[in-house]
């Protein structure tokens, strides 16, 4: 097997050898952000070519279309992509939801149904769980699946199904049993082919005028019964399975990274480039942001060492989403305030600082403050599973 | 360009910090609590005598001492989880002093000054630090005390206030002015009188301190610490002594933490533990949160100490963290107690008043905000 060194050093080279730069257009820093067909295309190709390049699912089996390596050598690969800051891999929902539960409870058939269009980006996934009346109170999706014979036929919607229009799969939250002992029992988790009768996709515009989400609209759907994960009624349990994928507290992502951070020396060179450095409040209030970068940074240092975390073990994990999202929420937001008469510019716009995308990210953050259980719920979930506050209601 | 974090320091552990943590956790859970603070802090003590001696004891004293002068030769980033465990139990033993008064007398010391205090506060503790005067500055070299040479030794004259732990030290680090410049010294503590040394009242009650009037006491001429070292030696005093009092804060935020979160899982009102109303929840998941944060920055503090450059941004990192963490923790610890936190009786206010005590020596979060933009953006 390949060393670890060396696996990096290839990869060093080959992305800064392949790496796109210079784009006319810009792009998105979350999957969730991509907005324009140009984008989607421009990101669908690049991860098929990293994949191709051996760099994405390197630690995934080779019998499915994996590299056949170890989580190491993915890890360093993903460095890579992260400190050469290339275009994130789009296919989120399959390489960090979908993709590691397939691998972990999956079939041998649905590996092979699955996993390599997931890499290669052939077949987008995107996630239904939300529905428009169940955001937070998620437990509670009423989404209706009822057996017939070899099939599910469903009914109901779902809601911010990102790249939802362009997805050929989903991963399905949806209630098999309504008179279910409590409401979690009666959920199951079922692959969900996209491009079938009877699913719609609408497409929802973004509070920053672009698009990006659908509302997913199911009318007597017919799915194959094949695509549940698990047995019926175990669609909780999975779905918190899969966020623990996603959040990192699992191993068996396909590596890459969909998420670009908002680097707090970025705004110092924002600072910088508009003579707002020399202003003692600036100053004071980006050592405040550094600080918070370096703690967050060091956070996740933290919770790989076991002796430093053994007080509250379940703290950092669960922290961590609330601390990053209302970070970078917040440094985006502070930016526009550095942009003097120019902070009233928006993207597209000739006079517009960085070409508005300062207030395209601080517009887009909310999707990160808000998705995947907002910051309310994220305190929450800290205060009654770390601190052991009681429930709210 | 990407935020690496490399650039401040990294985070890592040795062998040896694990130890200590387990050791000192285990002693200061099983030897220390708030109520036992408190009695004696009603009388007026401020030290736990039993703690000292069983600290000395076990070398505590002596962690950062090397072993040619009968310490255990470990460094200051191992001393960091007793700062720790001491400052989460409020425990009355002047840990901090005794270990930066060591640092500055290894780092500035004359070999013979090393060869003669260092072995002894190894053994028993008992150092202190005469530094900051009565202009409030933070900056240790901002001073006007003076020290004349003459036949008959070094004739100081000034005053110096927050001398901490005075009465249980044998030994004093000292600064005055000497020929136009600042000098160090350091010698037996009973060459100053009872006379002039008055007890301040000070905001944190578990602590100790004195203003001492300088003016006539005469020092011997082998008090003082070697010249091209007195520059170096203030840093390494500063910056330890931020290390040091950061952990003693994010100790101290922990159990105040763990102290507000028991009573609003226990205190209830309108039929309702306090703690299920999210206005108090989700405001003490923020004080949690910045206690984390704080505890990382810590930690990266003392794993990167000795780093030159990177050791002094990751310290004042730590001391903004761990003064944020600790003052908001023990601000709404005060609040959330309700009518029974605006009492003498709930500890809320032991925790508050330790982080202005904190904030008033080597440094508050504005001075070393300041000292990081220097730092990091010159």
């Amino acid at each position: 097997m390949i060393s670890i060194e060396t696996f990096s050093k290839d990869a060093e080279n080959w992305f800064a050898e392949n790496t796109p730069r210079n784009l006319d257009f810009m792009l998105p820093l979350t999957f969730m952000e991509v907005g324009t067909d140009q984008q989607f295309d421009f990101l669908r190709d690049w991860q098929r070519r990293v994949y191709e390049a051996g760099f994405l699912g390197a630690a995934w089996p080779s019998e499915y279309g994996g590299g056949g390596l170890t989580d190491a050598h993915q890890s360093a690969a993903t460095k890579v992509m992260r400190a050469q800051n290339v275009p994130i891999m789009m296919n989120t929902i399959g390489l960090s939801w979908a993709g590691p539960l397939i691998l972990d409870i999956g079939s041998d058939a649905h590996k092979k149904k699955y996993i390599k269009g997931i890499l290669s980006a052939d077949d987008i996934w995107c996630q239904g769980f939300s529905e428009p009346e169940h955001g937070s109170d998620l437990g509670n999706a009423q989404l209706r699946a009822v057996r017939d014979g070899d099939d599910y036929i469903l009914n109901g919607s779902k809601i911010w199904t990102t790249h939802g229009h362009y997805g050929k799969y989903m991963i399905l939250l949806a209630r098999t049993n309504p008179d279910a002992s409590n409401k979690y029992a009666g959920l199951s988790f079922i692959l969900t082919p996209m491009k079938v009768p009877g699913v719609r996709t609408q497409k929802i515009r973004k509070l920053t005028g672009e698009h990006g989400f659908t509302q997913t609209f199911f009318e007597n759907a017919r799915v194959p019964v094949d695509g549940l994960m698990g047995a019926e009624g175990m669609g909780w349990k999975i779905a918190m399975k899969t966020l623990e994928y996603e959040r990192g507290a699992r191993g068996g992502q396909a590596g890459g990274y969909s998420l670009t951070e908002t680097d707090p020396l970025e705004i110092l060179n924002l600072a910088r480039k508009t003579g707002q450095l020399d202003d003692p409040v600036v100053k004071d209030n980006l050592i405040d942001y550094v600080i918070d970068a370096q703690a967050l940074n060091l956070n996740g240092q933290r919770a790989k060492i076991g002796a430093l975390i053994r007080d509250n073990p379940a703290g950092l994990p669960l922290m961590d989403k609330l601390a990053k999202t209302e970070f970078a929420r917040e440094i985006n937001q502070y930016a526009l305030t550095l942009q003097g008469t120019r902070s009233a510019y928006y993207v597209d716009e000739p006079n517009a600082v960085d070409g508005g995308w300062w207030h395209r990210s601080y517009l887009n953050a909310f999707s990160a403050t808000i998705g995947g259980g907002t910051s309310q719920i994220q305190r929450n979930i800290v205060g009654e599973h770390v601190l052991g506050l009681p429930k709210s209601y | 360009m990407t935020f690496e974090p490399q650039a401040f320091g990294r985070l890592g552990i040795s062998q040896e910090q694990v130890e200590l943590m387990d050791v000192a956790e285990r002693y200061c859970r099983d030897h220390a609590d708030v109520a036992a603070v408190r009695t004696l802090m009603e009388t007026g003590v401020t030290l736990d005598a039993p703690a000292y001696a069983e600290m000395a004891n076990m070398g505590w004293f002596g962690i950062t001492i090397p072993q040619k002068y009968g310490g255990v030769g470990l460094s200051l980033a191992e001393s960091v989880p007793v700062a720790e465990q001491i400052g989460r139990r409020l425990m009355m033993v002047p840990f901090i002093s005794i270990t930066v008064a060591a640092q500055a007398i290894l780092e500035g010391g004359t070999e013979a000054q090393k060869n003669h205090y260092l072995p002894k506060i190894a053994e028993a503790g008992g150092a202190a630090l005469a530094l900051p005067e009565e202009n409030g500055a933070f900056d240790l070299a901002d001073i006007s005390a003076t020290a004349a040479l003459e036949e008959q030794g070094y004739i100081l004259s000034g005053t110096k206030i927050l001398v901490e732990n005075l009465s249980t030290s044998d030994i004093l680090v000292l600064s005055a002015w000497v020929d136009g410049v600042v000098r160090l010294f350091v010698f037996e503590t009973s060459l100053i009188p009872e006379t002039v040394r008055r007890r301040e009242l000070l905001i944190d009650e578990t602590k100790s301190s004195y203003t001492l009037t300088l003016d006539g006491i005469i020092l011997p001429h082998t008090a003082i610490m070697d010249e091209a070292k007195t520059a170096a030696t203030l840093q390494r005093i500063d910056l330890a002594a931020n290390l040091l009092g950061s952990a003693e804060q994010v100790g101290a935020a922990q159990s105040c933490l763990d102290y507000t979160v028991d009573y609003l899982n226990t205190r209830k009102q309108f039929g309702k533990p306090i703690g299920s109303y999210q206005a108090l929840k989700h405001t003490i998941v923020d004080a949690y949160v910045g206690y984390e944060k704080a505890r990382s920055l810590l930690y990266a503090a003392a794993h990167n100490f000795e780093d030159q450059g990177k050791g002094e941004i990751a310290t004042r990192m730590a001391a903004v963290g761990a003064g944020r963490a600790l003052s908001f923790a023990a601000d709404r610890a005060i609040q959330f107690h309700g009518g029974f936190g605006f009492t003498y009786e709930c500890d809320a206010h032991l925790y508050r008043r330790r982080a202005i005590f904190h904030d008033s020596l080597f440094g508050n979060t504005r001075w070393h905000k300041k000292k990081l933009a220097r730092l990091l953006f010159n």
